[in-house]
């Protein structure tokens, strides 16, 4: 499988990457892109920003080994991950999972796998700066820790 | 000898501190853990059972009790929060 995973402050660029990674992605059949961005209005007062921090090298390596998971799971032939950290204006793009796999069910899991776990095992922190000028970590939820859950069967 | 601490996320604003050099006579993650949780109250419930996530060291995410050389960096995770 081909897999290239980066953190990094800067916005990227949906189409650019999907053309780059169908340069790796063999005979695929199929390819799921999934791209989250920042909420506004979670909470009654709005989001000024939302600023993110990581465990640089180690994080690199807990998605990977997120990938690899998955790749054992269904037929991946290549994968991008990008995630953003730093601060983040409402509306911004966070996170983009990039799956190219030979038949698109298995393009789905993969990526709904790969977002479940990275939102539960990949060390990221957030940290919501509100309009009013107060702010608070964001505290880890058990409903994500359910949705990993289900791949356990 | 000494151990690197880092500290992620809530952690750095509860406990006012995002790295230190800890001195280390050798030990495991738990024995750290003991020992950080004996500077006070607030220290033990910043690092209650539930509140760490998990512990590094030396860049390997560690799953259940290890030891920690000397000269090692051991970052302490609060519950994790991206995607």
């Amino acid at each position: 499988m081909y897999c290239d995973i980066t953190v990094q402050t800067a916005a990227f660029d949906l189409g650019a990457e999907e053309l780059a990674l169908r340069a790796h992605a063999g005979d695929a059949g199929a390819l799921v892109a999934f791209q989250g961005m920042v909420r506004a209005h979670d909470e009654a007062t709005p989001l000024a920003a939302l600023f993110l921090e990581h465990y640089p090298g180690v994080t690199e390596a807990e998605i990977r080994r997120i990938a690899e998971q998955a790749a054992a799971r269904w037929p991946v032939s290549a994968c991008r991950v990008i995630h953003r950290v730093g601060a983040l204006a409402p509306g911004e793009p966070i996170v983009l999972v990039l799956i190219a796999a030979g038949h698109r069910a298995g393009a789905f899991a993969a990526a709904e796998y790969l977002m479940d776990y990275l939102k539960t095992q990949a060390p990221f922190w957030k940290r919501e700066d509100f309009v009013d000028g107060s702010s608070r970590w964001v505290e880890a939820k058990a409903s994500d820790d359910a949705a990993c859950g289900r791949w356990h069967d | 000898m000494s151990i690197t601490l880092l500290y992620f996320g809530v952690l750095k604003d509860t406990l006012g501190c995002s790295t230190e050099t800890l001195a280390w006579d050798g030990g495991t993650t738990a024995t750290l853990l003991d020992v950080l949780r004996g500077r006070g109250e607030e220290w033990a419930l910043a690092l209650a059972p539930g509140k760490v996530f998990r512990l590094v060291v030396n860049q390997q995410i560690v799953r259940g009790d290890a030891a920690i050389p000397d000269g090692a960096e051991v970052g302490i995770l609060p519950p994790v929060t991206g995607g």
